[in-house]
Parts: C-alpha cells; sequence; structure tokens
C-alpha cells in the first residue's frame, strides 16, 4: 500500500473554500454565471426596440417551461449568494489584515471600480431587489400588469427619478464588470502576458457595451422614442 | 530646498503613536531619501531627542531591509525603487510629506516607521525552498533549463521580501511575495518535485500568519520596487488549485 | 601563541581528500546532542547554518538584520567562479587555482586555495539544485563570463544579482532547517562578546535590538561568519549595519587576527556627492569592458565636456598599459585614479572622480546593444546622480569595497581559539593580499557548505565537553562585563553623534591608510587614532535608554570597536614594510609605479595577538611557502 494517504474530494473543497484563494474562484465562477445573466438579460431587454409583441411574447416563452425557470432562478439565486457570501468573508478577512489604516493613502494603479467592488456590488445587489419588485413581481410598479413587459418599461421609465436610478445602478453593474471580467481569469489562475491586455481591453469594452445598451431603454422611453 | 515632513513615531509595538511634524531646510538634491532623514537625526541627536527609527542596511535597493510609506505610495512615489534609492531630487522645493510604516496586521510596529516582517520569513520557511541537502546535488549541466524559463524565473527570483507589496495593498495581502517564490521555484526542472507542496504549504503560510487576500487591483505589482508582475499570483493560483485536487495528500 | 596552520602533508591535490579521511565523526546519532552558534547568516553563515543542522546538530543562528535573507553577501552582483571548464576554454582546478594565489599577490596558503577550487565545482552543483536562476544558453545549460584577473570564462552569474540569488539558495535551505525547528534563527540580535571556557570557545553574549534584553547562548563550539571590517572606513560599499564587533570581540579573547591592513578598493564607484553622504555604492566591474577611464590632460580643467577636443584627454590606463589598457586589475585601476586626481586632474565636485565613458562604445556597438548590456546599471546611475550616462560619461571613483584580513584560521577553519571557527570574509584565508572578481562568493559558500561541515566534526568528536548551565561564572562574569560597557555607552551624554566621529576616522584611515600608504601618513594615523577615540568616549552622546530600540548604542558600540581596529590595520601596515596586492606602500614601487614585493622579509601571515587594553598587540608569523606557483611579479603591462 502507499504510504500517501488519499484525503476524500469533500475534504479537498473544504480546503479551497477555506482558503481566501479559494474563496476567490468561488466569486469568480460564480462570476461568470451571473455575467451571463447580464449578457443574456441585456440581449432580452433590447428586444423591447422590436416591438411590443416581441418582448411580450418572449416574457410568456420564458415562463413556458416552470420547471426549467426556476431551475435556472435557482441556479442564479445560489450563484448570487455564494458570490456575497464569499465577498463577505473576504472583506472580513481583508479587514482584519490592515487594522489600522493609513493616514494617506495614494493608489498607484487601480481603479475606482477596481477598489469599491463591494460597494458597487452591495449597490447592485439593493438594486435587483428593486429591480425585481418593479419589473418581474410588480408591487413596487405604480401601473404593474402581469407579462405585459412592454407596457411596464414603458410607464415604469416615464418616471423619471425611476430612470435615473436605472441608469446609476447601471454605471456602478459596469465598473463592476470592467474589473471583474478579467479579475476572474486572474483568480483563476489564467494570465498571459500576450493575451491578459486583450482580455483587459475587452472587459473594458464589454461593460461599456452592456451600460449603454441597458441605459439605452430609460432614455429611450423618457425621449419619447418607445412609447 | 526646504521640506515638511510628517513621521509616525511610535516608541514600541505596545504604545500609541502619532505623527511629529519636522521642518527641514536645506535639503540637498542630491541626497538620497535615507540621508535626508540621517540629518534630521543628527539634528534631533543634537538636541538630546530620540532619532527617527527606520530599518535601512545595504542602501543600494538589495536586501530589502529599508520602507516606509511616503504621502501614501510605499517606498515612495518613484517606480521600481526601494526608499534608499529614492533621491530628493524627485521632490519640489516645500513640499509636504507624510511618512508611515507598512501598516497590516502580519507587519506590527516596532518602533517609528520599522516594523517586523518575519511574517515573511515563516511564509517562506513553509515551504518556498527544494529540499536538496548540501552534498546532495546532481551535476549542474544535467538538467538542461530552457534560457526563457531561466529568464522568467529570475524576474520572480528578483523579490528582496521588503514587504512593499503587503503595505501598498489595501487587503494587506502578501500574494505576489508568496508567488514570486512560487514562480522562481515552480519555473525550474529542481523545483518540479516539490511543486503541489510548497503551493499548498506556502498558501496556508500566508493565511495563517494574517495577511489578507488578493483582489487583483496590481497595486503591489506597482510598488515591487523589482516590479515584478502579478502574472505570478495568477500562477501561484494555478499552482495552488492543480495541487488541491490532484495532490493526494 | 602558536601558529600551527596543520596543513596536512601530501601532495597538494590530495591534502583534502586524505584530510576528510582522517577527520573524526560524530556518530549520527549523536549529532542532535552537540549544539553549534552560527553567528551571521551571509553566505558563509547561512550555507553553514543550514548544513549543520541538515547534518543533525543543534544549531543557533544569530544576525543583526530582520532576517537572515539581508546579509550584505547579498549585494554582490558580478559573479562566483568555478572551475567547471564548461566553456571549453582551457580552465582547470589547477589553473583557478593558480591565478588565486597570483592574483592575491602570493599572500595566501597554497593549500587552502587549492581546495577552494576543488569545492568551486561542487558550489555550482549545490546552489543549481537549490534552484539559483543562473544564466544560460539557449540550449539550457549554464553560461559563463569572464571577470577581472582571469583569461578564461569561469564566472557564473545570475544577472548583476548573483550575490542576491546566491544568498537566497542559502536562505531557503536555512528557513527550511528552521521551519524543520533544527535551526533557532535570532534575527535583530547582535553578539557582543565570545564566551571561553577552559580556553575554549563555549558561547556568545548577545543584544536583542528591539527590546535592549542581553543574554548568553551556549554552545559546544562557535563559528563566526560575520563578514568584513571594511566600515571602520565609515564610507566604504558594505552596507551600513557591517561591522567589526564579531571578530573584534573574539581577537580580545585571544583570537589571533591576520593581515588586517589588506584591504581592497573596488575601482567602479559612484564618487561622494556631499558631506552627507552615507555610503558608496558600487557599480559591476564589467562596466570596464566598454567603457573607456579619461580625465582631462590639463590640470583643474573646467571647460565644459564637449569643448575638451580628443587631444586633450588623457585615457590614462590605456596609455600606461597599453596591453590590458581599462582593463587592469582592481588596485592598479584604483590607484592609478588616486595618481590623477592628486595631480589636480579629477573630475566632478571636489575633483575625486575620473570619466568613465560610454561615448566610442556607443558609437560603435549603438544604444540597444549597450542598453542590454548595461541598463541596469545605467539606470541605478541615473537614479544616484541624476545624470544621463547615455549622454554624459559617469563619473567614477575607488571606494573601500572588501577586507582581506580577518580571523586567523588554521586548515580547518579554526581559530586560534580552540572551538572557535570563523568562515568567509571573516577569516583570512584564501585571497592573500588582493582578491579577484567572483572569487568571494566562491569563498564564503566553500566554507559554509563544503569545508566547516566536515572539520567541525572532528573538534566535536575528539573533545570532551564539560557542562557549562546558566549559572557558570564565566558566563555571569562575560554577560556582567557587557552589560558594563552598555551602560557606560548608554550614559555618554556628550555633544556629537557616533556618525560624525566615524566620519572623521574613516576619512582619517582613506587619506592615510587606503589606496597608497607610506611610513610618515600611517605613523600619522597612529599618533590620530587615539586621540580620536579618546574624544570619542568623551563627546559622543546616545540618546535614549539600553532597554529599547535604540541604534544611537548600536552604533555607538560598533564604533568603539572599529576606533580600535583601525590602530591595528595602521599598526599592521606599517610594519608590512613592502607592497603587495592591496596593500600599497609607496615606498616600496617599481619604476612603473607597480606595487614591489618583499618576498625575503614579508613571505607571511602576519597575525596579531590582543595583549590586553593599552599594550601593543605582539605579532606572530605564519611563513608561506610557495611549492606550486612560483613567486614572480605580477605584471599587467
Amino acid at each position: 500500500m502507499s504510504s500517501v494517504a488519499s484525503v476524500g474530494s469533500r475534504a479537498r473543497v473544504a480546503r479551497v473554500w477555506q482558503a481566501p484563494i479559494g474563496k476567490k474562484a468561488v466569486m469568480a465562477l460564480t462570476g461568470v454565471v451571473l455575467f451571463g445573466f447580464v449578457l443574456g438579460h441585456m440581449l432580452g431587454n433590447l428586444q423591447i426596440y422590436l416591438g411590443s409583441e416581441q418582448i411580450d411574447h418572449y416574457a410568456v416563452l420564458l415562463r413556458s417551461s416552470p420547471k426549467l425557470l426556476w431551475a435556472v432562478r435557482g441556479v442564479l439565486l445560489v450563484a448570487l449568494v455564494l458570490h456575497f457570501v464569499s465577498a463577505a468573508q473576504l472583506k472580513s478577512i481583508s479587514r482584519a489584515a490592515r487594522p489600522d489604516d493609513y493616514r494617506k493613502y495614494d493608489p498607484q494603479r487601480s481603479t475606482l471600480g477596481a477598489r469599491t467592488m463591494l460597494g458597487s456590488g452591495l449597490l447592485l445587489l439593493a438594486f435587483v431587489v428593486y429591480h425585481l419588485m418593479h419589473f418581474t413581481f410588480g408591487n413596487a410598479h405604480p401601473d404593474f400588469e402581469e407579462l405585459k413587459v412592454h407596457h411596464n418599461v414603458v410607464t415604469g421609465f416615464q418616471e423619471w427619478p425611476v430612470s435615473v436610478s436605472y441608469i446609476v445602478a447601471m454605471v456602478f453593474l459596469g465598473m463592476h464588470l470592467r474589473h471583474g471580467l478579467w479579475s476572474m481569469f486572474q483568480s483563476l489562475g489564467v494570465s498571459h502576458p500576450r493575451y491578459t491586455p486583450a482580455l483587459r481591453t475587452f472587459a473594458t469594452v464589454f461593460a461599456v457595451v452592456i451600460v449603454i445598451g441597458n441605459v439605452s431603454i430609460p432614455i429611450a422611453v423618457l425621449a419619447g422614442l418607445i412609447g | 530646498m526646504r521640506i515638511t515632513l510628517h513621521v509616525w513615531r511610535q516608541k514600541n509595538a505596545k504604545e500609541a503613536g502619532s505623527f511629529v511634524r519636522y521642518d527641514v531646510p536645506d535639503v540637498s538634491e542630491h541626497m538620497s531619501f535615507l540621508e535626508m532623514l540621517d540629518v534630521v537625526n543628527e539634528g534631533l541627536i543634537a538636541k538630546g531627542q530620540d532619532p527617527i527609527a527606520f530599518d535601512h542596511d545595504c542602501r543600494e535597493g538589495i536586501c530589502g531591509m529599508c520602507g516606509f510609506m511616503i504621502n501614501g505610495a510605499a517606498h515612495g512615489p518613484l517606480r521600481g525603487t526601494t526608499v534608499c534609492q529614492l533621491h530628493m531630487r524627485k521632490f519640489s522645493d516645500g513640499d509636504e510629506l507624510w511618512l508611515e510604516p507598512w501598516r497590516a496586521k502580519a507587519f506590527p510596529v516596532l518602533r517609528d516607521l520599522a516594523v517586523d516582517r518575519s511574517a515573511l520569513d515563516r511564509i517562506i520557511a513553509a515551504g518556498g525552498f527544494i529540499s536538496v541537502p548540501t552534498g546532495s546535488a546532481p551535476e549542474a549541466n544535467a538538467l538542461p533549463v530552457p534560457k526563457e524559463k531561466a529568464e522568467l524565473s529570475m524576474d520572480a527570483a528578483a523579490c528582496i521580501g521588503c514587504g512593499a507589496c503587503v503595505a501598498a495593498c489595501p487587503n494587506a495581502s502578501a500574494s505576489l511575495f508568496t508567488a514570486a517564490k512560487v514562480t522562481h521555484l515552480g519555473l525550474l526542472p529542481q523545483g518540479q518535485p516539490e511543486r503541489s507542496r510548497r503551493a499548498i504549504a506556502m498558501v496556508a503560510a500566508m493565511n495563517e500568519n494574517g495577511f489578507g487576500h488578493c483582489t487583483n487591483l496590481a497595486e503591489c505589482e506597482a510598488a515591487c520596487p523589482k516590479a515584478i508582475s502579478i502574472e505570478t499570483i495568477a500562477r501561484m493560483n494555478r499552482d495552488f488549485f492543480a495541487a488541491s485536487f490532484s495532490s493526494r495528500d | 601563541m602558536q601558529l600551527d596552520a596543520k596543513v596536512p602533508s601530501g601532495p597538494i591535490e590530495k591534502k583534502w581528500d586524505e584530510h576528510r579521511f582522517d577527520l573524526k565523526l560524530v556518530n549520527p546519532a549523536n549529532k542532535r546532542k552537540y549544539t553549534v552558534i552560527v553567528v551571521g547568516t551571509g553566505l558563509a553563515g547561512g550555507s553553514a547554518a543550514a548544513s549543520l543542522a541538515e547534518l543533525g546538530y543543534e544549531v543557533e543562528n544569530f544576525c543583526f538584520q530582520d532576517s537572515p535573507r539581508r546579509a550584505h553577501s547579498i549585494a554582490a552582483q558580478g559573479g562566483i567562479n568555478a572551475a567547471k571548464n564548461y566553456p571549453n576554454d582551457g580552465d582547470s582546478i589547477w589553473r583557478l587555482f593558480y591565478d588565486t594565489v597570483k592574483g592575491g599577490d602570493f599572500r595566501a596558503r597554497e593549500a587552502n586555495v587549492h581546495r577552494l577550487a576543488q569545492i568551486s565545482v561542487n558550489i555550482i552543483d549545490q546552489c543549481v539544485a537549490q534552484g539559483v536562476p543562473f544564466a544560460r544558453e539557449y540550449g539550457g545549460t549554464l553560461a559563463n563570463r569572464s571577470f577581472g584577473g582571469a583569461q578564461v570564462s569561469r564566472t557564473f552569474y545570475a544577472r548583476g544579482q548573483t550575490g542576491q540569488q546566491l544568498l537566497l539558495g542559502a536562505y531557503q535551505a536555512l528557513e527550511r532547517q528552521i521551519g524543520l525547528g533544527q535551526v533557532r534563527m535570532h534575527p535583530r540580535t547582535e553578539m557582543l562578546d565570545l564566551i571561553l571556557v577552559d580556553g575554549r570557545a563555549r558561547g556568545i553574549v548577545t543584544r536583542d535590538l528591539v527590546t535592549g534584553k542581553v543574554e548568553c547562548h551556549v554552545a559546544d563550539a562557535v563559528v563566526l561568519g560575520t563578514g568584513g571590517y571594511g566600515n571602520t572606513f565609515f564610507l566604504s560599499t558594505n552596507a551600513k549595519g557591517s561591522n567589526c564587533t564579531a571578530i573584534w570581540r573574539a581577537y580580545k579573547r585571544g583570537a589571533a587576527f591576520a593581515n588586517p591592513c589588506y584591504t581592497q578598493i573596488h575601482p567602479t564607484c559612484i564618487p561622494v556627492s556631499g558631506d552627507y553622504q552615507s555610503k558608496l555604492t558600487l557599480m559591476s566591474e564589467s562596466l570596464r569592458n566598454d567603457g573607456r577611464i579619461w580625465v582631462p590632460s590639463k590640470k583643474e580643467d573646467t571647460r565644459p565636456l564637449d569643448r575638451i577636443p580628443d587631444a586633450e584627454r588623457d585615457y590614462y590606463l590605456e596609455r600606461r598599459y597599453p596591453s590590458f589598457g581599462n582593463l587592469v586589475p582592481r588596485d592598479v585601476a584604483s590607484r592609478n585614479a588616486k595618481a590623477v586626481c592628486d595631480e589636480g586632474r579629477g573630475v566632478g565636485p571636489g575633483g575625486l572622480g575620473v570619466y568613465l565613458d560610454f561615448a566610442d562604445a556607443i558609437k560603435r556597438l549603438g544604444v540597444g546593444v549597450v542598453r542590454e548590456r548595461y541598463g541596469n546599471l545605467f539606470d541605478m546611475y541615473e537614479r544616484i546622480t541624476g545624470e544621463d550616462p547615455y549622454r554624459v560619461p559617469m563619473r567614477i571613483y575607488p571606494a573601500i569595497h572588501y577586507t582581506m584580513g580577518g580571523l586567523w584560521v588554521d586548515y580547518d577553519l579554526m581559530s586560534t581559539i580552540p572551538g572557535l571557527y570563523v568562515i568567509g570574509e571573516a577569516n583570512f584565508s584564501d585571497h592573500g593580499a588582493n582578491r579577484l572578481g567572483a572569487s568571494a562568493l566562491m569563498q564564503g559558500l566553500a566554507d559554509g557548505y563544503f569545508v566547516l561541515p566536515y572539520t567541525i566534526g572532528n573538534y566535536l568528536a575528539t573533545t570532551k565537553f564539560e557542562k557549562v548551565d546558566a549559572g557558570h561564572a564565566e558566563l555571569r562574569k562575560v554577560e556582567g562585563e557587557v552589560r558594563e560597557r552598555t551602560k557606560k555607552l548608554v550614559e555618554s551624554r556628550g555633544k556629537r553623534s557616533a556618525d560624525s566621529i566615524h566620519r572623521e576616522l574613516g576619512k582619517l584611515m582613506w587619506d592615510k591608510c587606503g589606496m597608497a600608504r607610506n611610513a610618515a601618513g600611517l605613523g600619522e594615523a597612529l599618533a590620530k587614532i587615539p586621540e580620536i577615540r579618546e574624544r570619542f568616549h568623551r563627546e559622543v552622546t546616545v540618546t535614549g535608554s539600553g532597554e529599547e530600540w535604540n541604534r544611537e548604542l548600536e552604533k555607538a558600540g560598533r564604533l568603539a570597536d572599529h576606533l580600535e581596529l583601525a590602530e591595528l590595520i595602521c599598526t599592521d601596515a606599517l610594519e608590512r614594510n613592502e607592497s603587495c596586492g592591496g596593500h600599497f606602500r609607496e615606498e616600496h614601487q617599481t619604476p612603473e609605479g607597480e606595487a614591489l614585493r618583499n618576498d625575503q622579509d614579508f613571505c607571511h601571515v602576519s597575525a596579531w595577538e590582543y595583549t590586553g587594553p593599552g599594550n601593543k598587540p605582539v605579532m606572530h608569523k605564519e611563513p608561506l611557502t610557495f611549492e606550486h606557483v612560483h613567486l614572480t611579479q605580477r605584471s599587467y603591462k
């Protein structure tokens, strides 16, 4: 028999989870899920430019298989919870690692967005709750009609404070994505001097595309282009 | 030129510290930053006061003993330079400079600007080596090392262990320090037998010693006097995951 | 005092092998019963501590820095020699041995040097296996380059950071043993005295540099790897903390000090820029491969550089040494720089500098090639001086760099105190009167990895050790003396900082006992040093207390020892009435101005014995015989 003992797979997962590097990997992997959702969601949203029938039909399509819908919602929820729990635990590690702050601190390389991932993340979490209440459950919507997406969006965004809050949230989403998108590769150990700079450019472009795509809708509503 | 300093003064690890202001007239632009502090200290000694304590030794940027924050930047504003190699010509007349020690739970302040960095030694002791007792080495040319790998390994091996990466990191992470050693040894054929063990043991030691985690901000890379790349951190992560899921122990 | 070098008999190639066979061994199971103190963690101390621990000895290791990785070996740039003969250019153990004896101007012990050359090949094997990232060829084999004073390529290097990489190799091996609990590391701890019991070295007294705690540590043998004493000159390329205290305390307890006057000057350092100068920075000698050294032909020529036509530039090394040109050995290059500056032709502030000009190299090779070869050094020069060496010539001046002298040791590296071993730069052994480039790293590692671990075993195996407990009278006595000295220093409330007095000593030493020495100057220095010493004790001020972090106390303590050693250096320099290697007595030179040895009267090691405070030390001679490398006059014409 080999003198090297073998550890069960559960112990291995536990070991990885206990290490901050493991938690970062969890953030990266759940980030991939959430990022995929954000992309799909935006593509879905943009159908509003194709008319009310198209997007309302899309909504019906999404609801056509409750099992699949809840499976997707389950995956997203788990991803969100893990993403959040990891972030919270990492923050407490980080706070313990630097109990005393600098009187002066002058970042040399990082962007504001990269340094405020927790802040933008929490803001986005609050936004997601509001967004669900606004467009999914409708209890935060003044004139909500089930499965009437086009109507709900138009009437929802015609109130300018709501539109502004959506636009602000999307800017934070952009900042969050811009760092998160390349950072997940780094956390998972993928880095190369030739490809990583390109990846970072891609992340920025992609974040901008997501922001513009989503922000265009309330602006279009306010400008009367959709109605 | 004339410089105003606000220096963190703290008598020992137990007592609280505070900033003390010093006006330094007649600073020559040819002085190194530490020579400027030497002059301030001469003045303090002449008045019978305790000089400002700071760590330093070789004063040529290689021993890694010196280092503190100048206006919130580790080793000061000049990239790729330790504070002993920073010269006053990089500052302007009338500048106000805040000098603070590295701040991290793993680096307790010993006095003024000097901290205890022995946690970095403990990370190396956990696995930052190749176990080859004296006398047991094979002929040096028995294992060829591709030139490119030797160069990349050397890039990482250039780490001077000053702790600027920890100091500059908002999370007080020692990832760059640890990753530099994992990379240095992991790129060489000689380092392969212990590669998995090393990654797991060093990462564990990094956490046990109270350092934070990496959030990929690259502040460490900007502060590193040897400009070691955060690509090494990706490499360490890779080694750690591979080892965690493939090793038998 | 009897000097017995204990050089084994037999043919020189077999001495070490046969000696190793004759050495008594400590049973593997018994090794853990022995404790060895190693002071210093540089290439010598670090490699020794790691190797002894690997063998199974209990090791107590001390350094004054905050980590063993910071010892000043780390600053060595150029490389490490080994007789591997990989380039197939005719190198051999015999040639390395020959070059080292000749380079040392025939003032080293032949048997030691031969052993060093033999071991050199094992060092490279060991370091490569540890993961030292030496430069490689495209095929993956190790690269070599040539270095001053040798006609073969035998220098292994890791960019311009060879010392760093070799030290990290030793440090990592050491940390492994610390992790295993075999070595107990005491960083930020300074050795302040040596404890002898029954005439044997049995321990040391230390001071914790953070808390000020003074303590005794007991062991069966003590190893000093505490480096050289170049900082006696205040301005040197040594680290600020490098000091002579450990070896000086050992000297005062009975270890003979050999050849203290052998100091090495490095020709390519960045000149002093002002009174606040705290140290000198060395730039690799490799710069002399492509740079041309010159000064204006006219005295005090203040014209801007571009107004000095080529005909009025004196490329003095090329003029005086047509065959070696700018590549003459270190001592020759240094002395010539001093000579032209003494004539009033020096450049830069204070007139203490000569140009090292790359204009021709840039014209010939292009900026790209020059940047590739010397980019790092050019950057460093620009950082320090603010001048761009791609556009204006560098200014260089010699500086104290290494000390060949040190505690006298026998073939086994044991000093005249039984049980006290001295390794690396701290001993005197292998470099004679002048060390060749890339040989310091070789010697430090040879001593630590491959010599001491064998020889110390013989001592431990053949010695009966009386048990020494914490209450032993000798411990209490020495510890009391240390406390007394510390107390006296702490109570110093004069007006001057230790540094300001150290500067004064350094200037005197540099002027009178630097690159060139003469009887009158040395006499002057010997008259002035006691005066400075006396003033030191009267005028120095130490702020703070002894029970805390106190750099002024550390500096004052070290300076007190430098002030005593300075006198011994000058005494030795005056007594050695010849020129050899780094020791140049102006009275003894060839008509061309080269060092002129006097083998009739001075073919010996001068080992000085301490005879008590205020007494003149007594000199003992270890005669040197050269059976294999015949005494010849060095010539680089």
